[in-house]
């Protein structure tokens, strides 16, 4: 008998209210997570990946839907009912410098995770900063440091080493190399790697790099305004993109050519992401949509499966 | 092992040089005003603190012999109409000034802070009220506001500093909503919260210490503020009763006699002076230190 | 080769920090032909914008040009006091920068900020001005410019104050357009969107662009010569068509290498060890020698020069050839 999945998402939404006026952030995004395995969330600004890993970690609160994390129904848990679970779900975020405090020492900071789960002795967690740090590949002497003195790299490091400190099955990436240096990503990439198998993490990629997601992933959502367009295993989904956006999303990644005569055409999609305020009527995607026909103007179009666990949500999909 | 040991205690000394407080003194310290500011600020409390001993005379005594003679070796700073010391007098007022300052400023902070802190973290309707109070507070005169309460309290050192502290709490308030707003929002306390940090946690690991350099700059140009509204009410008269001494009661009548006994006016308003100055340059100091980019 | 519209040399920027120095810019040379799209690619802290950015007299209070010449149409650029500089640019030079938001100003409607440009490099005259400002808008792809005209710029998307900011440069139809990082804060799709109009105007207005970028899927599919810079130094200067074919310098394969591009799912990862060194004294090295593979005794003590190993292709390595024959 298959183990039941360690994170199901079950149709969840999230709305804004932004001076008065409402924000469909989210909107009716389900899937499932096995225990050592990535999800990624793939999408441009707007598309509501952020928003969906904070609604996991319960750091906001969906509207609508269900989250079953290891079993448990976390959907409803008071903060207080939370917090125990912390220890099981971490996130790292895209700006390290800014989810630490300026006045906090790096090993205090690590420290501090520990301490509000009262986690062994102060000696202990002392040690366990030790550990944690070269772990992530940092001196330990970087503990007496102060986030200010540290580079993009090795904060994210200790970013990653703070999270670790609670012993988590599930941790949300969120955008964790997009704002390092190309050499140090790949770093940080493996990084990840490494502790994903040494910890049996589960991870939630999200980031809007495609290829960076492709390599990660074992399951891939592709979101935009709020919406899952496409969704299925990562091999399947790059083999075979079939939503028009996925497809224009990678169209529009410039790689470096093998050689000057194979250089791309800078050949562009029309339009931009319209306002979540005022979203297209039918399927969000058709003003942009190079195959839009009148049905998608009215109607919006439904889950289709084109794989036995790939789905696309397309008029024109079959 | 030894090796190890020494390092990791450079390491530590490393560290104290690089927190934030550290290179915040450092920047103080090159601020040559601010430096001089706070030496006289801090002989002005020393002052405050010993002053009745070192007084000459006390300040009930009135040298009959000597009435309005101007400085001598007898009366540092010369006598005054009823001949009572000026040098004196403003040893004792040095203590009844700082006492009342520091108390108000204490009482607007603390009202401040607890009314701002309130709406800070509750928002929505308590938020509004709150804010909607401090633009009914700034915009009253609080001078005016101060000499209702005088009236309604009577006079002495307790009476003034409600007088004073009482009105002055908007500032205080604002400042730490719009403080505790832009951080409860902010990735850190995110971040906090998603390690499970309860409230009180937040609050007192993440936001206190980041916030403690703002409230200590608001603090120091809150207490010239207050210096000067109490020497303000004691100069039209709703001070401290003569002859317990004070800078506005001798302000107001060194302004009566300016012609005859210039000095009655020269050496209290001159310490006075000089100390408000010393409190503004060690304020803006902090400032500077703080918050280096502030300025920009 | 056509003649060189700016040509800088040997140019030296440093920064003061107070408690020390820091070498920002140690010693580059190259030059931008008419009509040439050069990119001028690095990580954060390479001094790949503080280079040409301070050549246009727009660097940081506390920066200091030590030594160098950048000459535009054959006049330093470095000698000129600050009016002739600011004539130049905006008119014979045009920039646009990463964040469009912080570059325009937030109370002035957006048209006026057009012309404004023209009006004060007495590019046309009131009328001519706004008739060529409609004129841009359209050009841009900005829809219903009489009417977008009078809008301020946040009533605009990320992807539309771009196309604002690149008409205000392109406002007096300058020779040189310097582009710091102009798609680096956008969205892939829009990203594509700004490149494509750019080269169209290129083409149109046979003018020459500066591209800084940390991308290098940008910088060579849109340039026709790359720089690569680290620690403030051309690692190596080459045509896009043999940098394509040959990448010389260690750090550039290291840096081609650490592109995770689509269908590398099964790829082993390779990173460069190590960070960028931050120079608080004039480099006497090779700055990558600490992170190289291929260093020796000889980079670590003596600085390679950047010298041409074949045609139009420069690097700045001792062990060029040897690196070359291994990749290969």
């Amino acid at each position: 008998m298959p183990s039941s999945p360690l994170l199901q998402v079950e149709e969840v939404s999230k709305r804004f209210r932004v001076q008065g006026r409402e924000l469909h952030a989210v909107e009716k995004v389900s899937f499932q997570l096995d225990a050592g395995k990535t999800m990624g969330l793939v999408g441009e600004s707007g598309s509501g990946k952020s928003t969906l890993g904070r609604l996991v970690l319960r750091l906001l609160d969906a509207n609508e839907g269900r989250i079953v994390f290891n079993g448990q129904d976390i959907t409803k848990l008071s903060p207080k009912q939370m917090r125990p679970l912390r220890r099981d779900m971490q996130i790292i975020f895209q700006d390290p410098q800014a989810s630490m405090s300026p006045r906090m020492t790096i090993g205090a900071a690590i420290e501090d995770a520990m301490a509000i789960h009262n986690i062994g002795t102060k000696a202990e967690r002392q040690k366990r900063v030790d550990e944690l740090l070269e772990r992530v590949g940092l001196s330990t002497v970087v503990k007496y440091a102060f986030p200010h003195e540290l580079s993009g790299g090795q904060l994210q490091r200790v970013g990653i080493a703070r999270a670790l400190s609670l012993n988590p099955k599930l941790v949300i990436c969120d955008e964790p190399i997009s704002a390092l240096d190309v050499s140090i990503q790949v770093q940080v990439i493996q990084l990840l790697q490494e502790l994903q198998k040494d910890f049996n993490l589960t991870y939630i990629f999200i980031s809007h790099n495609l290829a960076v997601v492709e390599y990660l992933s074992d399951q891939v959502a592709v979101l935009y305004l709020g919406e899952v367009v496409e969704q299925g295993p990562a091999e399947e989904l790059f083999a075979n993109p079939t939503h028009p956006y996925t497809q224009v999303l990678l169209q529009s990644i410039l790689k470096m050519p093998e050689d000057a005569d194979k250089r791309q055409a800078l050949t562009s999609i029309q339009g931009e992401i319209p306002s979540p305020f005022n979203p297209p009527s039918g399927c969000t995607f058709h003003p942009r949509c190079p195959f839009a026909t009148d049905v998608c103007r009215q109607k919006k179009p439904e889950r289709k499966l084109v794989g036995s666990q790939h789905s696309v949500t397309c008029h024109l999909a079959n | 092992m030894a090796i190890a040991v020494s390092q990791s205690q450079q390491s530590v000394r490393r560290a104290r040089k690089n927190s934030p407080m550290y290179r915040a003194w450092q920047r103080y310290r090159r601020n040559g005003f601010a430096v001089a500011g706070l030496g006289w600020v801090i002989l002005f409390f020393i002052i405050g603190i010993i002053g009745p001993w070192i007084a000459p005379y006390s300040y009930t005594y009135a040298d009959f012999l000597h009435m309005h003679s101007g400085p001598s070796w007898q009366h540092l700073f010369g006598t005054d109409t009823v001949g009572y010391d000026v040098f004196s007098q403003i040893l004792y007022s040095v203590r009844y000034a700082l006492e009342i300052a520091l108390g108000a400023t204490c009482v607007s902070f603390l009202i401040g802070i607890v009314l701002g802190l309130w709406a800070g973290l509750s928002g929505g309707i308590i938020d509004m009220i709150v804010m909607r109070a401090v633009d009914f507070m700034f915009a009253l005169p609080s001078f005016f506001f101060a000499l209702i309460l005088v009236v309604l309290l009577g006079k002495g050192i307790f009476p003034m500093i409600l007088a004073i502290g009482v009105p002055g709490w908007a500032g205080y308030a604002r400042l730490i909503r719009s403080l505790v707003l832009s951080m409860r929002n902010g990735e850190m306390v995110e971040a906090a919260r998603a390690l499970g940090a309860p409230q009180w946690h937040i609050a007192r690991r993440y936001m206190f210490p980041n916030v403690v350099g703002s409230m200590v700059v608001s603090l120091a140009f809150g207490i010239p503020y207050d210096l000067t509204a109490q020497a303000g009410l004691s100069i039209v008269g709703m001070g401290l009763n003569p002859p317990m001494p004070s800078f506005g009661n001798m302000l107001a009548q060194a302004g009566a006699n300016i012609l005859g006994f210039p000095w009655l006016l020269y050496f209290p308003a001159g310490v006075f002076a000089i100390t408000l100055l010393s409190f503004l340059f060690v304020a803006d100091g902090l400032q500077e230190a703080f918050n280096p980019k502030g300025g920009m | 080769m056509a003649e060189a519209l700016l040509a800088i040399d040997d140019l030296r920027v440093q920064f003061d920090r107070g408690e020390d120095e820091v070498f920002a810019v140690n010693g580059v040379s190259f030059s931008i032909a008419e009509g040439e799209a050069l990119g001028i690619v690095g990580e954060s802290g390479s001094g790949k914008s503080v280079t040409l950015m301070s050549a246009l007299g727009l660097i940081r209070e506390n920066g200091k040009i030590m030594a160098g010449t950048a000459k535009f149409q054959g006049h330093d650029l470095l000698k000129m006091r600050p009016r002739q500089l600011e004539d130049i640019r905006g008119r014979d030079i045009g920039v646009i920068f990463q964040d469009p938001m912080t570059s325009l100003n937030p109370v002035m409607r957006i048209g006026d900020q057009i012309m404004e440009s023209m009006l004060t490099h007495q590019y046309a005259g009131r009328r001519e001005a706004f008739e060529r400002t409609l004129q841009l808008l359209h050009e841009m792809g900005i829809p219903e410019p009489k009417a977008r005209f009078r809008n301020y710029p946040h009533e605009f998307s990320g992807g539309m104050r771009q196309r604002i900011m690149i008409a205000i440069a392109l406002a007096c139809e300058p020779q040189l357009l310097i582009a710091d990082e102009p798609t680096t804060a956008l969205d892939v799709t829009v990203q594509m969107q700004i490149l494509a109009l750019l080269q169209e105007q290129r083409r149109k207005k046979q003018m020459s662009i500066a591209m800084i970028t940390h991308d290098f899927g940008v910088a060579t599919n849109f340039c026709d010569r790359i720089i690569v810079l680290y620690a403030g130094q051309i690692m190596e200067m080459a045509d896009t068509r043999q940098f394509l074919l040959q990448p010389a310098h260690p750090y550039t394969m290291g840096l081609k290498n650490s592109i995770i591009e689509i269908g590398q799912r099964d790829r082993q990862l390779s990173p460069i060890p190590g960070m960028a060194p931050t120079l608080t004294e004039p480099p006497k090295s090779c700055s990558f020698a600490s992170r190289c593979p291929f260093a020796t005794e000889r980079c670590r003590s003596e600085l390679p020069a950047l010298r041409e190993i074949s045609p139009n292709h420069h690097v700045a390595c001792h062990r060029a050839e040897e690196v070359l024959a291994h990749a290969i």
